[in-house]
């Protein structure tokens, strides 16, 4: 008993149009184009990608948070000012106070853009991955390896810095410069630790608990054992590096602990 | 008289003109035009014992260049705004105490920006300053190395409150460099700190 026709009650819906934005969602704004830009990668928040900066021959790492249409263009503009202002001004704290990040090289908060150092070098995810390949020997080096991440990491949360996403791919291992032409496979468990991507970073002098440190490096436990199965193991050998870094360390440690029997399915009662 | 001309990438179309002068003996007068906004005088006429580095420099002009094209600017010139971007903070009259010449300064570094349609060119600019500069020039090399020759480390330290010298310890790298490889290692660690500082202006 369907009728022939249907009337419709309502006009068909469409999509609505895009909320104005002025700044161009995956294009950089001035002075950047896509001429002198390498994209390098995306993340949840950013783009990034390679370009020069001063002169010709400087290398540097462009990091482009995009508006959000999605979002109140006011709240959008504020939100994206204040991360990259948190992630800039945490960055020039750690190199004032001597931890090895990519320094501030320039920044437009209004253009939604950074500009940071480059750094010559693979990730430590990717040394790992390397390492794994080659048979997962190599015990000196990377044990050497293990302990310089402990000991950058506890140097972080000395000046009381948290990380906030700590994972193997935001660690880097520096090529250093003199080795440059004798650069052999081994050669790549050589070099300074580098943190880096500190979009999630949070920074307090007085107030920073052994809390958070513990959750820091509870993250980077779990990154370790989800990415690097092989490499399991030697993260006892980062913690215990962690541990004789700075005065509260021991402590941080402690607090790790209860740390890990969080979570689903950790607990010991019955 | 020599002036060294370069483009910073993404800005091709604004080359920027730079001279460098050592014994110069009027100041006061170069100070004086300044004051009055004497329109042959757009310059922007820094003391060279504040610049660390040629990329301190560059990194003021870049941003100074930025702030203008982008109708950002805090001053009235780009010129102005250089000498203001220098500064970490946001006062424009501090910035000219620090690092714009004083009545005493005897080294000058000279920079004017060309590609803003108003007809500027290296040898206009040369010519120029040859006739009002009374001081002897130094000729820039590419590296534009020169450009840093007359730093005052401690006075830079001072304006940019970076502590003093070997005051933070770094731990780790004690160990690898020693000897004078430390002294460069703390150039370098003070240009990262204040270019760091230039970018924040004001946060």
């Amino acid at each position: 008993m369907a009728p022939e026709t249907i009337e419709p009650t309502a006009p068909p819906l469409r999509a609505p149009s895009p909320p104005p934005t002025d700044r161009p969602l995956h294009t950089l704004p001035a002075p950047f184009t896509s001429s002198n830009l390498e994209v390098l990668t995306q993340g949840a928040e950013a783009l990034v990608y390679k370009s020069v900066f001063l002169t010709p021959h400087t290398p540097c790492v462009v990091k482009y948070r995009p508006p959000k249409p999605y979002r109140h263009p006011v709240l959008d503009r504020r939100l994206t000012k204040a991360r990259l202002l948190a992630e800039a001004r945490v960055l020039v704290r750690c190199k004032r106070d001597g931890v090895d990040v990519p320094g501030v090289l320039g920044a437009d908060w209004e253009g939604g853009w950074l500009v940071l150092e480059w750094v010559e070098g693979k990730t430590v995810r990717g040394v790992l991955d390397g390492w794994a390949e080659r048979g997962a020997g190599e015990k000196e080096g990377i044990l050497g390896l293990m302990e310089r991440v402990g000991l950058a990491v506890g140097r972080l949360h000395e000046i009381g810095v948290c990380h906030g996403d700590l994972t193997t791919s935001n660690l880097m291992v520096r090529v250093p410069e003199k080795k440059a032409e004798v650069q052999e496979q081994n050669d790549e468990l050589e070099g300074d630790i580098v943190l880096i991507d500190f979009g999630l970073a949070s920074h307090s002098t007085q107030n920073l608990q052994d809390e958070d440190r513990a959750v820091d490096l509870y993250v980077l436990e779990r990154a370790f054992a989800a990415t690097h199965p092989k490499a399991e193991p030697l993260f006892k050998d980062v913690l215990s590096a962690y541990g004789e870094s700075f005065k509260g360390a021991r402590a941080v440690l402690k607090k790790l602990e209860d740390v890990r029997l969080r979570g689903r399915k950790r607990s010991m009662l019955g | 008289i020599p002036i060294h001309t370069l483009t910073l990438p993404h800005y091709p179309a604004h080359p920027i003109h730079i001279a460098l002068f050592t014994h110069v003996r009027n100041a006061p007068t170069l100070r004086s035009q300044l004051l009055s906004s004497n329109p042959a005088f757009d310059y922007a006429f820094l003391d060279a014992s504040t610049l660390l580095s040629p990329t301190h420099l560059l990194l003021a002009a870049q941003l100074a260049l930025h702030a203008h094209l982008t109708h950002r600017a805090k001053t009235r010139t780009p010129h102005s705004e250089l000498v203001f971007r220098l500064h970490p903070n946001n006062n424009i009259g501090e910035a000219y105490r620090k690092f714009g010449i004083a009545d005493e300064s005897s080294e000058v570094l000279v920079v004017k920006f060309g590609g803003m349609g108003d007809g500027v060119t290296a040898e206009g600019v040369g010519t120029h300053l040859g006739e009002v500069v009374e001081g002897e020039v130094v000729s820039i090399g590419e590296g534009m190395e020169e450009v840093a020759m007359f730093a005052d480390v401690g006075k830079i330290r001072k304006i940019y409150k970076l502590g003093e010298a070997g005051a933070k310890g770094k731990g780790k790298k004690g160990a690898v460099v020693n000897g004078d490889g430390k002294v460069r290692d703390e150039r370098k660690d003070m240009e990262s700190v204040i270019l760091g500082t230039m970018a924040l202006k004001g946060s």
